[in-house]
């Protein structure tokens, strides 16, 4: 039970605001997660690579430039296709109401709006990660 | 918060019982309720500490002539103007910019016929990036945050119709500002409007992507080259325009204090003016037509007298450090937008509240033109009806509050000008630090001022986590509602549109053009040569935005941000 969560933090796009990413980075990290931080600009391939490779319980995915009914889904279906199958999916951003049933049914676990707390997010990895992998 | 505090802060007694009667518990926080009654300790925005009272004690030494003199004076704290918005009121001008084109010139049309006086254009991310509509990397993404242009024709377009010598436009583009700007002057020329009378401003300024925003495309170095030649450029060529607009909106806007944003700026401000001088233009050549861009947020007097002392640090910078003897090469004129990153999704209509304070700092503060943000951009590019009443707001400002009819109206306040001295020094503390770091690229290069930002967004995260800050709607008098207006989409037709006219365009210009210009272009960017010249050539023979940058990647490579901290 001292296996610390690990989370990878994936910027997807061409969008290069990145305020709420490393904000949800460090937070994660004052809570005594592990977290991998990949950069901007990473492809749907190279979000899941890493999370293979980082053998990560989470993935937050920042998305503020509106592709995120492009680009969540195909790194689902790529977790899928590498057997991430109990991996956390978290999107965060700015997603509006109508778009957030579509990108559960592809697999993601929460959405987490503009003005949502930190630690609401720690809370909801810690609950959901360790009733599951740890 | 508690007793203690209240009872050495005399001003906050009633506050308690008055304001928490009407409070709600936040999701999570069931104790919210008998929270945050009076702040823990007054401070702005900023978490700069503020008095009580401010009295002459504050002013100490304080010198009129020195510290403010009359506006249009030196070092024009109260205004560059004598007359200020008698003379002529603000540029009311709204940034706008989606989908196609066709749609974004419909925008600008309806906003100039709803008495907005200049033109904004936000441009796609793929724009941004200098790739194509159909590039792969631009999936999912044309279209989303602003209009996509892939070429002249695409530019032929949007300028369509729009009066391009009588009204200024200003164009949100960084990376390939040099490109853009090209693809703006060939369909003036094609117009037959003369260079010469044409103005606006390219924002163009590559710094704060590094520091902030973080559309770069290409390393520091070639970067500022390209600044440097469109300054150049515009200065011999286009000399009403202004070739840049250094920005401390986005600093801002990552999360920075207002110093921070102000002392950046500034500073990115001077390593452009050291850039241009040592390609051997004369300072007063070029820097009349510097401009500066800033962020309005949420504290009223903490904005004022950034604007205040950002005039008057810059005139003492460009007269001092970099002998300017034109006294338009010491003005600060600057652009105003109210702060994106005060809007909150809950509760949209009380973004419009925020807006409007935000506003009447910057009028207060004594704004060259000025970007009213629509109350639903928390979650999309506004709707028309939301951008009206935007620029509502301004007109109201303008024409029922009273507030242009006298210069500086501030001016002589104790709290004022002991905030605007202030914040003038903590100003120069940053720029000191900086200059010690060998300036701002190597600043930047070794992440200076990205993590000062980073360290300042995330205390103030933890502030509103603690409830020491209070976003209404947010962490506190919060409710349940849904989502209570509508919101613009933009699908996907706007892609295929794109990249079916791209294909189209590809087919039917003049190839052997297209590849001979790129080649010079190609070979220019590897001596130092002006590009501009090359970049219009292209331009005319229709080569598109993603290959004139894949030639300029090709020479100058692609930039990465290291991993800092």
């Amino acid at each position: 039970m001292d296996k610390r969560i690990r989370v990878l933090v994936a910027k997807p796009g061409l969008d290069g605001h990145d305020r709420g990413a490393k904000i949800v980075a460090r937070a994660l990290r004052d809570a005594g997660m592990e977290v991998i931080y990949t950069g901007l600009r990473q492809t749907p391939e190279q979000i899941a690579r890493a999370a293979v490779q980082e053998d990560v319980d989470a993935i937050g995915i920042s998305i503020l430039s509106g592709a995120h009914n492009t680009i969540v889904p195909r790194i689902c279906e790529l977790l899928r296709v590498e057997g991430m199958n109990d991996v956390l999916v978290l999107v965060g951003g700015i997603i509006p109401e109508e778009d957030i049933p579509g990108l559960k049914a592809q697999g993601v676990a929460e959405v987490f709006q503009p003005g949502a707390s930190t630690q609401d997010i720690v809370g909801f990895i810690r609950e959901h990660v360790t009733s599951k992998a740890l | 918060m508690n007793k203690e505090n209240t009872a050495v802060m005399p001003g906050s007694v009633e506050a308690p019982e008055d304001r928490s009667v009407t409070r709600k518990p936040g999701p999570g926080n069931g104790h919210a309720a008998v929270s945050a009654a009076a702040p823990a300790e007054f401070t702005t925005l900023s978490g700069v500490p503020i008095e009580r009272l401010y009295t002459a004690a504050d002013l100490a030494g304080f010198d009129y002539q020195r510290d403010l003199a009359d506006p249009g004076e030196y070092p024009y704290t109260r205004g560059i103007h004598r007359t200020m918005y008698r003379g002529k009121l603000w540029t009311m001008r709204q940034f706008s910019g989606f989908g196609s084109p066709e749609d974004t010139n419909a925008r600008l049309r309806y906003l100039l016929k709803q008495g907005q006086t200049g033109l904004s254009i936000a441009f796609d991310l793929p724009t941004l990036m200098g790739y194509d509509s159909d590039h792969l990397l631009a999936e999912g993404e044309v279209g989303k945050c602003g209009v996509a242009i892939s070429s002249l024709a695409d530019m032929e377009v949007l300028l369509r119709g729009l009066p391009l010598e009588k009204v200024t436009t200003s164009m949100t583009i960084n990376s390939p500002a040099a490109i853009i700007w090209a693809m703006y002057l060939v369909v003036a020329e094609k117009n037959g409007a003369d260079w010469k009378k044409i103005s606006g401003t390219t924002q163009n300024d590559i710094l704060k992507e590094y520091i902030a925003q973080k559309e770069y495309i290409f390393p520091p170095e070639p970067s500022m080259r390209l600044v440097v030649d469109t300054i150049t450029f515009g200065a011999r060529e286009v000399p009403r325009w202004n070739p840049i607009s250094i920005s401390g909106y986005h600093i801002r806007e990552a999360g920075s204090t207002a110093v921070q944003e102000l002392a950046f700026t500034l500073r990115d401000g001077m390593e452009y003016v050291e850039w241009v001088k040592r390609a051997g233009m004369d300072v007063d050549e070029f820097a009349p037509r510097l401009s500066f861009f800033f962020n309005a947020h949420n504290d009223l007097f903490e904005e004022i007298a950034k604007y205040r002392a950002a005039r008057k640090v810059w005139a003492r910078v460009m007269r001092e450090r970099y002998g300017a003897k034109n006294p338009r090469s010491w003005l600060c004129r600057f652009h105003t937008q109210t702060a994106g990153c005060s809007l909150t999704a809950q509760q949209p209509y009380n973004n419009v509240i925020r807006t409007t304070i935000q506003a009447l700092a910057g009028v207060l503060g004594g704004t060259q033109s000025l970007h009213t943000n629509s109350l639903d951009e928390a979650w999309a590019l506004p709707t028309e009806s939301a951008v009206t009443l935007a620029l509502r707001t301004q007109q109201v400002i303008a024409h029922e509050s009273g507030v242009p009819n006298a210069v500086d109206p501030l001016a002589g306040s104790y709290f004022v000008e002991k905030l605007t001295l202030d914040t003038e020094r903590a100003c120069w503390d940053y720029i000191e630090r900086i200059d010690a770091l060998g300036g701002m690229v190597a600043a930047v290069e070794k992440g200076f001022p990205q993590r000062e930002i980073h360290d300042a967004a995330y205390v103030y995260q933890q502030q509103l986590e603690r409830k020491e800050k209070i976003i209404v709607g947010v962490n506190d008098f919060v409710t349940d509602e849904k989502r209570p207006i509508e919101i613009l989409v933009i699908d996907d037709t706007v892609a295929h549109r794109q990249s079916d006219k791209l294909a189209e365009l590809r087919k039917t210009r003049d190839c052997a053009r297209v590849q001979s210009t790129l080649e010079a272009l190609g070979s220019a960017a590897g001596t130092d040569a002006n590009l501009m010249p090359y970049i219009l050539e292209c331009v005319r023979a229709y080569a598109t935005l993603g290959e004139m940058c894949d030639r300029l990647r090709g020479v100058f490579g692609t930039y990465e941000e290291p991993a800092f901290g």
